[in-house]
């Protein structure tokens, strides 16, 4: 039976990054996935949830039921929404029981995209990338903290690029965006990402790939500012669909 | 409110551009992150400790009120003196009291975090009476003038050279000794303190309700100094550091020094039970036991509960991200870093501490390595919304943000500003501070797959 998937794309693919969205439309179909789209999909209240606003969380909160509920699946392009959907949504609710339990029950078919095709379609292995070059890997926290999900971007990245492939120093470690953070305190999140940039650097890198691309924005914001070489900063998505595209012939 | 969030901002971005402060910090913070993790890693059964030791920390909360009448009650059964302070001014009038009542002169102390929060050196000295810190980090930050920046390494800023400087500056060292020659200065003059002080002031990493027993964990053996020496002995603690039973302590010790500084146990564990008996030569003549709220009863009953499980680690400082670029300073409170970001708005009050909730990536590693499994970002999270009601305008946002026709409207107008250089974005100026405006990638997308859709 073909697997459904309803796509939610995120603020940072609607504002910054629009043909991810379709990158990874592209990736799900390729890998046998029906994907739907749902168009009144809007904002998943992370910056409300994080400021500590469960009022204004609950709204947004319950928008997504609304459109979500009755699908299968529901894959996110963000570590960090994903997280905020399973892990947030449910306790916002926890004074109304039978809202939690369908709460509960939406987390628990709601997956970040690479999270997605590692456990729910079992996908080992991604072909070679066709001009593959030297990549690294930025972890954002909540792939690491949230979702829970580690090694399985770089199994992917190392088919993919094979020994250009190289993993980034202090990969456990934040970038120093923090969402409203990297505007409150711009000095010190600057700060935090330099070190970061400073790895990226070590490595040779010419493409960073990530699940999150907040953080890329603020990392590619950083590297711009500092007039570092160019480098590309790529949600995974991008550089799957160029392996699957390239391996079509 | 914003006033507390600009007054952080102004500290961090000065701090970060201390090189010699945050290189020290630096240094020592990966020190020990990597310490505990090799101590960590060692134990094969660490996370069914934690676990085990969250429980007993949860149910010893549920009967806190049990456990400090228990601990008076036995604590005077041995002998002590036990003193009830509802507040940090009240704990430091107590002490205040009780040497000035035996016309103490000199004391020795340890190292204590609830002393800093009593503000009682202050308070003895302004009482005239000479306050010597004996352990190595508190007696450079005396020395300094400072404050202690990290809740277990207190001198955690200052490297090797500024230390020896201080030394040979204000206790007539040898100029531009090494470790190991300022460690025996620092020796031979505190050897001299010990023998001279008439009273010894200590804090408590645990004190035990069945025994009556206090608990200080060490690696100089000044502890023990301060607890046998001196002929009267003060201790402070803070009410929530009382375990139900002995048998408790050998966990909480296991995951407190391997968090801490990845030692699988400190060199010293002194427990002190009781002044000395008759016939006994060592221990204090007189001991007494001022047991501190200052707004811990409050927290135990509120919805920040577990914040009193926190077993003063400093581990999340150490692993923190902003800890880690702006040293403890920068917070303004006696504790810092995440730990310091909960405990403080809410012992010393939120208007005060407005800035540190939000002081904060969210990263969640503090969560990850805390050995007492205190949610601090979910608190964190919630304290924001505490220190900073949400207004009309957050309110706004979000109904606009909610709503698909006016999402899709408000991403097409950002879309069309941030193409042209982002001027008129909310708080550009502030992202521009340390990168340059994003631009919008090019179309299209899934939306416009869908028929009417992004229009």
């Amino acid at each position: 039976m073909a697997r459904r998937a309803a796509l939610f794309l995120t603020c940072a693919v609607d504002a910054l990054y629009p043909s991810v969205g379709l990158d990874a439309a592209g990736v799900l179909e390729r890998l046998g996935v029906e994907v739907v789209f749902r168009n009144e999909q809007t904002c998943c209240g992370q910056p409300w949830i994080n400021s500590g606003d469960p009022e204004n969380g609950r709204r947004h909160a319950l928008a997504f039921l609304a459109t979500h509920e009755k699908e299968e699946a529901v894959v996110m392009l963000s570590s960090s929404c994903a997280d905020t959907v399973r892990n947030a949504y449910p306790a916002l609710f926890d004074d109304d029981p039978a809202l939690c339990a369908r709460f509960r029950a939406l987390a628990g078919r709601t997956w970040e995209f690479c999270e997605y095709i590692h456990k729910v379609l079992g996908v080992e292995q991604f072909p070679a990338h066709p001009s593959p070059g030297p990549v690294t890997y930025h972890s954002s926290c909540r792939t690491l903290r949230g979702t829970g999900l580690r090694g399985v971007v770089e199994k992917y990245l190392e088919a993919m690029m094979g020994a250009h492939f190289v993993p980034l120093p202090e990969n456990d470690r934040c970038c120093g965006f923090g969402g409203s953070f990297s505007v409150k305190f711009p000095e010190l999140s600057g700060r935090i990402m330099e070190d970061k940039l400073r790895n990226i650097a070590s490595t040779g890198a010419r493409t960073v790939a990530s699940l999150d691309l907040s953080c890329l924005t603020h990392l590619k914001g950083g590297a711009q500012k500092k007039g570092s070489p160019e480098i590309r900063f790529v949600h995974l998505a991008e550089l799957m669909r160029e392996a699957l595209a390239g391996d079509a012939g | 409110m914003s006033g507390q969030v600009s007054r952080f901002r102004a500290a961090s971005a000065e701090a970060v551009l201390n090189e010699r402060l945050i290189a020290a910090v630096r240094h020592t913070a990966d020190l020990l992150v990597s310490k505990r993790e090799a101590a960590v890693s060692s134990m094969p059964d660490y996370e069914t400790a934690r676990a085990r030791v969250k429980k007993m920390r949860l149910e010893a909360l549920d009967h806190i009120e049990e456990n400090v009448s228990r601990f008076a009650a036995q604590a005077q059964k041995a002998g002590a003196v036990v003193h009830h302070a509802a507040d940090a001014s009240e704990a430091s009038a107590i002490a205040v009291g009780i040497a000035t009542g035996k016309g103490v002169r000199s004391a020795v102390k340890t190292k204590s975090m609830t002393s800093e929060e009593a503000g009682l050196n202050e308070a003895l000295e302004d009482s005239g009476i000479e306050v010597t810190e004996t352990d190595l980090g508190e007696f450079i930050i005396q020395l300094a003038g400072e404050k202690p920046s990290h809740i277990m390494a207190p001198a955690i800023h200052k490297n090797r050279s500024e230390v020896a400087d201080l030394f040979a500056r204000k206790t007539g060292a040898e100029p531009g000794l090494g470790v190991e020659g300022l460690v025996a200065h620092a020796r031979k003059v505190l050897r001299k303190k010990f023998l001279e002080a008439e009273l010894g002031i200590t804090g408590a990493n645990f004190a035990v309700a069945e025994t009556g027993t206090v608990v200080i964990v060490t690696n100089e053996g000044n502890g023990r100094m301060c607890t046998t020496l001196p002929p009267l002995q003060i201790v402070l603690l803070g009410i929530d550091k009382i375990v139900p039973e002995l048998a408790d302590l050998p966990e909480l010790l296991m995951l407190l020094t391997r968090s801490a500084s990845g030692q699988p146990i400190s060199s010293y564990v002194s427990m002190t039970t009781g002044p000395a008996l008759k016939g006994e030569e060592e221990g204090p003549r007189e001991l007494h036991i001022i047991l501190m709220d200052n707004g811990r009863r409050k927290m135990v009953r509120g919805p920040y509960r577990e914040m009193a499980n926190c077993l003063h680690c400093g581990a999340c400082l150490s692993h923190c991200p902003v800890y880690r670029a702006v040293g403890g300073h920068a917070y303004g409170s006696v504790y810092s870093g995440p730990m310091g970001s909960v405990l403080s708005p809410l012992l010393f009050g939120k208007k005060d501490h407005a800035g540190l909730p939000w002081a904060c990536t969210l990263c969640g590693r503090c969560a990850e390595i805390c050995p007492a499994s205190i949610p601090l970002p979910d608190y964190l999270r919630k304290l924001r919304g505490e220190v900073t009601e949400p207004g009309l305008k957050a309110g706004l946002a979000s109904r606009l943000a909610a709503n698909p026709a006016l999402y899709l409207l408000g991403i097409k107008m950002m879309r069309r500003l941030l193409a042209s250089g982002g001027r008129f974005v909310p708080l550009m100026e502030n992202w521009k501070v340390a990168r340059h405006p994003p631009q919008p990638g090019a179309g299209p997308g899934l939306r416009d797959r869908v028929p009417g859709g992004g229009k």
